[in-house]
């Protein structure tokens, strides 16, 4: 399993703040992940924000960054704090 | 302090005050106060939201004031942010770097911030007479940031 957090902006246009998806082979980065998601189409094409940012197990990463079963992914906008 | 994520407003005098007590090594001490203010890009705030990752936050914090605690030679780093409503003109975030001599404490302060605003995972979201809206992230913001890639206490 895998599980994805959705921040702010991306979570109120998806309407979900956390989802569990079963592990797929073919996920080698956090984009084979965001692609997947995109797929699905409709609201899900927020995630082709050209400057998203995410994060793996609680670290911010790049898109490039690889993964594996059991890992907390979250997606997120430019963060604004300060 | 060190580290600390709230939703209570805070003092940030009082604040500055703890940072310099009970270490009389303390020679100087640099903060940076964010506040609410009531214009941003020409629209009017009434109040703000700040939406935070639960869990991630506190983490990111101390690895950015770990960061500068490695680069430069300070007493102490201490980073306070609040979450949730806040209302205008209330402080926001709260940095204070502590140091023998001013120039490390300077630096490190800036550097956190710097870091904070790219790194940190906080969004806001603003209420205005028009409705709610979210905060876009600034690329110069990023910019500040890339440049303590580069640079560091031995060549500033």
């Amino acid at each position: 399993m895998l599980t994805v957090q959705f921040l702010a902006r991306y979570r109120e246009a998806l309407n979900c703040e956390s989802e569990q998806l079963p592990w797929q082979e073919e996920w080698q980065t956090l984009d084979d992940v965001r692609q997947f998601l995109v797929a699905r189409d409709g609201v899900w094409a927020v995630l082709n924000d050209p400057r998203i940012m995410c994060a793996l197990n609680q670290d911010v990463c790049s898109l490039q960054t690889p993964l594996k079963a059991g890992d907390e992914l979250a997606f997120f906008p430019m963060v604004t704090g300060g | 302090m060190s580290i600390r994520v709230q939703t209570a407003p805070f003092d940030p005098g009082a604040e500055l005050n703890a940072v310099h007590a009970g270490n009389l090594s303390v020679g100087a001490v640099v903060t940076f106060t964010g506040y609410v203010r009531d214009i941003n890009q020409d629209q009017s705030i009434q109040e703000l939201f700040l939406e935070h990752y639960p869990g991630m936050t506190e983490k990111a914090l101390a690895k950015i004031r770990d960061e500068a605690l490695q680069r430069w030679p300070l007493i102490d780093a201490h980073i306070l942010h609040r979450v949730g409503p806040l209302s205008l003109a209330e402080p926001i975030v709260f940095v204070a770097t502590s140091s023998i001599h001013r120039e490390a404490a300077f630096a490190a302060c800036e550097f956190i911030m710097d870091y904070l605003k790219t790194r940190a995972p906080f969004w806001k979201k603003e209420q205005t007479a028009s409705g709610t809206h979210w905060v876009d992230g600034r690329d110069s913001d990023s910019d500040a940031a890339a440049r303590w890639d580069t640079t560091n206490k031995e060549t500033r």
